[in-house]
């Protein structure tokens, strides 16, 4: 038995317990005070994004149209055609929901949810419905009589798939895949792939934003951080003023001097480079969405970048130095590894908010400059195909979290500083 | 800067001759006025080299203060050039031959009064012009917008934040590493999926084009912003003081108010700062969650860049890059304050 | 660019107009595309019905589609009452339920005493839409500059013409216009277009213009693209067209061979407020002659019968004729296509996608 066990407080309690109970005392008031915040994130955020992931497996637009007939489908073995019961429970589900009009629980809901999968399929949903009613028996016979569609298999096998409130279909869509006529999942025809694409354009892009990046910051934070602090606070100036100014501001910036008619353009023909009629396109593609991408990330490179060189001792280098290395040699071996915290945090940071960018390529992608993100609003705003765009945003996000887990992992998010 | 000649005489004669060729060969002053900026600036930086330093030596370090500098000007030029560019008398997004030569007709402040102008019912009237521009000038609304939102956002994501930050910096906090992930995270999710998630679950509980609802959104955005500079003002804090409060009998509440408060007072400052500009400059949420009720700048810049750009968004751009000029003097004389209070810097 | 003065001037204008009355209690907000056509509307619909009862129109512009109908509607928070939307987003507006059903029985007999069933041009009024007007996709160009544009095939030969054409981002009615300078009559598109080779066909022939294109959104955008100079012939709405030539004395042409013409019709987003006001709008926007009067500020054709002989000239300018102006003059009608609403139902999502992936490739 040691002492500290021995030793008791005023009260009479041992000290280890009574210590025990002040720091768990002290544990829970700690986690209290963060528990307003965290509540509320719960509530703004994360329960948002959690319904969202949830809806790239969730589509209930069939059985909530057509309940019983839903049931009954699933049952079906898929050979051949249903049988003779199941097509009249499906004409009379249609003839009855023929007549709801309540917002997501109509004929038309479901029949858009099914032409995702078999494009052109729609109007033999709503047309039939609109006869349903007047549909008697033999069932299969009369309703293959109107459409002679509904004797195709694949519609059945289609619907079938459907019928699962939950589903991988949003993400067969989302990587370029698609059902064939037997119900298996093969790759889309190549003229309707643009969703992987997009996906490694858009890691290609952010990766040479980011790469561009690097190769800007690294002089500037360098000589942010080799300057005397007068000289220095005066460049500093020239990072935080773009970083502390409007995204939107610094995109109409770009509009303003890279469109054809713009300053560069402009300066260009002056110097009689170009000619009045051969002006470039810088902007509105994809050169435009880098140019002002690059502008906008720069300050979250400089800045990480600065906040380790301004610790590094000049003294290492100069040892290095006057021990004989030639100065590559000495840069590549003492210098460069010291930076390397600071590189890595810009890095994946410029990454991690590039892969996700969609303002500046919505206002100067044009065609080819448009990333993931814009694709996603695009779904969700225009198409409102919004289980596709909330798969599209599930595997960006699995992307992003990765980054994130790894910037964690190596630098650690409480080491983010600005200025 | 007499010094400064003094020291650099050399370098200086060369740089007049390299520019005096420059003219030469382009036939143009102004392109010699472009070179002298682009290579004499860095001069201007260059430090005193030791007398051992070779000329190769010499040369590598200025070739890379010009380097640097040109890095630095391609930061700076975009946000300066539109200020200028805002005073066009014509419609256009660039410098008229007038402007270059200085001719003050040139220079027009019309797009500053298209901002007021812009949906007001009699523009030319003179009774009732005050409360028509406030009622109905649509730039007007879209400030008086954004400026209520990013004022209750920050006030509600800078008491929240603050007050996680405090539980953040305490070394008993459990679980310290995973929570403080999750409060960041609004800041590394990209915007478009936060964005949605917010309109499908908003759209459901009746927030969505609300006020409210854009309040909310812009709370999220913003606290992590907070939390990363409080923690950083926490993170050289002397936890003693504390201890020595409360050894002195103050309770809980005097202890913070008198002792946390004005030392971390600077490092919220600058959270809310943050959380402001953040909230002044979002448009992602605002594209998804707001209502033409609730259109802010940054929305009603969105749609002018997108439909009809015209310079009138060059005069908001620059009302806006002299916002962020005095937002980032306050801010430095905050960081100043910060760092003479914790005794760090001379600064 | 160089127009913005006017556009400017222009909203500013139309929302002075709005704004003018903005004390009264009862509201609508109707919402249309904006520019010359809101005007016109604004002029033979809104003046008139807000000083004949009082209440105040607030005008809002969108590009179309219905995806801010499907968010309001979801949202549970609807704050448009009238939306101005195409044939193919009234009837899938209809059929998702997002849209107000309109009873057919509210609108009035024609100003000649016609039942209203009789008066409106056939397929006009739908179960949750009211008509109004007959508009069409029609190449124009700068007749000061270039000549010579007298089929669909003239478009799409860069031989023939050289220069930029502006084109609408999106398949449609790119693909039709597409097959019908690739040779297939008017008749026999939609058909054409239903076959995996048909598509095929129309984006082959979209392909051999691709790098000719400016790629324009907003139906304001193709005269400003035309008096730009930045293309030399594009597609356009016609009445926004004929405008930029009447009001502003732009020397542009349109060349009516194969032209693509589609209704518009007002629907009422479920769950809108002031139902009474509205439907008293869309009753007094239909009517005969306010049908006619909105057609003397923009060339697009009415789709009532008894408004047709009422149309006559230009508001300000009596000597131009509007009916040779129209859409659906015989003279223009020859090569007419109507914009095939069942198959864009059923097709749009694929075609987006595919001209999408074309688009970035």
């Amino acid at each position: 038995m040691s002492n500290a066990e021995l030793t008791l407080t005023e009260d009479g309690i041992p000290l280890k317990q009574k210590l025990a109970k002040t720091t768990a005392l002290q544990r829970r008031r700690a986690f209290l005070l963060t528990m307003p915040l965290v509540l509320f994130l719960v509530i703004s955020f994360v329960i948002p994004i959690g319904q969202m992931l949830f809806s790239s497996v969730h589509n209930d637009k069939v059985s909530a149209v057509v309940p019983t007939f839903a049931e009954a489908i699933i049952q079906w073995d898929g050979e051949g055609l249903p049988s003779e019961a199941t097509f009249e429970i499906f004409v009379k589900d249609l003839a009855k929901a023929k007549k709801v009009r309540e917002v997501g629980r109509t004929v038309g809901n479901m029949a858009t949810r099914i032409n995702y999968e078999m494009p052109g399929s729609r109007s033999l949903f709503t047309s039939t419905a609109r006869k349903a009613k007047k549909i008697e028996a033999p069932y299969k016979e009369n309703l293959i009589k109107i459409n002679k569609k509904w004797a195709n298999p694949a519609i059945w096998l289609t619907m079938q798939r459907a019928a699962r409130d939950i589903t991988p279909a949003f993400y067969v869509a989302a990587l370029d895949l698609r059902y064939d006529e037997e119900g298996n999942v093969v790759r889309a025809d190549e003229l309707y792939q643009i969703y992987l694409d997009n996906f490694i354009k858009t890691l290609g892009v952010s990766a040479l934003i980011t790469l561009i990046c690097v190769i800007l910051a690294y002089p500037v934070a360098y000589l942010l951080s080799v300057l005397p602090l007068r000289q220095s606070n005066l460049l500093m100036i020239m990072v935080l003023l773009p970083f502390w100014t409007s995204l939107l501001v610094r995109t109409t910036a770009w509009i303003a001097i890279l469109q054809t008619e713009g300053v560069i353009n402009d300066m260009l023909v002056f110097l009689g480079f170009i000619s009045d009629d051969g002006r470039i396109q810088m902007i509105y593609n994809q050169t435009g969405t880098i140019i002002s991408m690059v502008h906008i990330l720069l300050p979250f490179m400089i800045l990480p970048l600065y906040s380790v060189m301004k610790t590094i001792p000049p003294s290492y280098m100069r040892a290095a130095l006057s021990m004989g290395a030639k100065p590559m040699y000495a840069y590549r071996k003492v210098y460069l590894p010291q930076t390397l915290p600071g590189l890595a945090a810009g890095t994946l940071l410029v990454f991690i908010l590039a892969i996700g960018y969609y303002i500046t390529p919505a206002l100067v992608g044009g065609e080819d400059g448009l990333l993931i993100s814009n694709l996603i609003a695009y779904h969700i705003q225009k198409s409102l195909n919004w289980s596709l765009g909330a798969a599209l945003g599930t595997i960006l996000l699995v992307v992003v979290l990765i980054l994130y887990w790894l910037y964690n992992k190596l630098i650690g998010i409480d080491k983010l500083r600005f200025g | 800067m007499l010094k400064f000649i003094q020291e650099k005489r050399k370098a200086i004669i060369y740089l007049l001759v390299a520019a005096a060729l420059v003219t030469l060969l382009s036939g143009t002053y102004k392109a010699a006025i472009g070179f002298l900026l682009v290579f004499g600036v860095p001069l201007y930086f260059m430090s005193k080299m030791p007398d051992y330093a070779t000329t190769g030596e010499r040369f590598t370090r200025y070739m890379f203060l010009v380097i640097s500098s040109s890095i630095l000007v391609f930061l700076i030029t975009p946000v300066i050039i539109i200020i200028p560019l805002s005073f066009n008398a014509e419609p256009y997004f660039t410098f008229t031959e007038g402007m270059l030569n200085l001719d003050p007709d040139a220079f027009s402040t019309r797009w500053y009064m298209d901002i007021l102008h812009n949906g007001m019912a009699a523009p030319q009237a003179i009774e009732g012009w005050w409360a028509d521009m406030w009622e109905n000038a649509q730039w007007v609304r879209a400030a008086r917008n954004s400026f209520f939102i990013a004022t209750v956002s920050t006030i509600i994501a800078t008491s929240l934040g603050t007050l996680a930050a405090l539980g953040l910096s305490r070394p008993e906090m459990p679980y310290r590493a995973l929570i403080t992930s999750l409060l960041i995270s609004p800041m590394i999710v990209p915007l478009v999926i936060t964005a949605t998630g917010m309109f499908f679950f908003y759209s459901q509980v009746g927030l969505a084009k609300t006020y409210w609802g854009v309040i909310l959104a812009h709370v999220t955005l913003g606290v992590p912003f907070v939390i990363i500079t409080v923690t950083a003002t926490l993170s050289g804090f002397d936890m003693s003081l504390v201890r020595a409060a409360q050894n002195m009998g103050a309770n809980g509440w005097t202890t913070f108010r008198r002792i946390i408060m004005p030392l971390i007072l600077p490092g919220m400052i600058s959270g809310a700062l943050f959380a402001f500009i953040t909230s002044l400059d979002e448009v992602v949420a605002v594209l998804f969650i707001a209502d033409v009720e609730q259109r802010t700048i940054p929305r009603q810049m969105f749609s002018g860049i997108r439909e009809q750009i015209s310079p009138t968004i060059l005069s908001v751009a620059s009302i806006l890059v002299l916002m962020s000029v005095i937002l980032l003097t306050v801010l430095e004389l905050l960081r100043r304050r910060s760092e003479r209070l914790r005794g760090m810097s001379p600064g | 660019m160089k127009k913005l003065i006017n556009k400017t001037l222009m909203a500013t204008a139309i929302s002075a107009a709005v704004a003018a009355g903005s004390v009264q209690a009862e509201d609508i907000t109707v919402v249309s595309w904006g520019g010359a056509y809101t005007k016109s509307q604004v002029e033979a619909y809104h003046k008139p019905w807000m000083a004949q009862t009082g209440n105040t129109v607030v005008s809002e512009d969108y590009s179309g589609g219905l995806a801010e109908i499907k968010a309001q509607v979801e949202a549970g928070n609807v704050t448009w009452n009238l939306v101005d939307v195409e044939l193919s987003d009234a009837v899938r507006g209809c059929d998702e339920g997002i849209l107000e059903v309109i009873d057919s029985s509210i609108l009035p007999a024609g100003a000649d005493g016609t039942p209203a069933a009789d008066d409106f041009l056939p397929g006009t009024v739908h179960e949750c839409a009211v008509g109004n007007i007959v508009w069409s996709t029609i190449v124009a160009y700068d007749g000061s500059k270039t000549s010579g544009v007298n089929s669909m095939a003239d478009f799409f030969d860069t031989a023939k013409i050289p220069g930029k054409r502006g084109l609408r981002k999106g398949p449609k009615p790119n693909l039709e216009m597409a097959l019908m300078a690739d040779g297939v009559a008017p008749g026999d598109v939609y058909e054409v277009l239903s076959t995996d080779a048909g598509i095929d066909r129309a984006f082959a022939k979209l392909d051999s213009i691709r790098d000719s294109v400016v790629w324009w959104e907003a139906g304001a955008q193709p005269p400003q693209l035309l008096a730009d100079g930045e293309v030399v012939m594009t597609t356009a709405y016609n009445g926004r067209i004929f405008n930029a030539v009447a009001a502003e004395g732009k020397p542009f042409e349109i060349m009516w061979d194969g032209q693509v013409w589609d209704l518009d019709l007002w629907v009422i987003p479920k769950g809108a407020k002031n139902m009474e006001a509205t439907l008293d709008f869309i009753k007094f926007s239909t009517g005969t002659q306010a049908l006619a009067d909105q057609a003397s500020w923009i060339s697009y054709g009415p789709v009532r019968k008894s408004s047709a002989p009422l149309v006559s000239s230009y508001h300000n300018q009596p000597d131009l004729k509007m009916a040779p102006h129209m859409p659906t003059a015989p003279a223009n009608f020859g090569g007419a296509l109507q914009n095939d609403f069942e198959f864009w139902a059923d097709n749009q999502d694929q075609l987006n996608e595919r001209f999408n992936a074309w688009l970035s490739k």
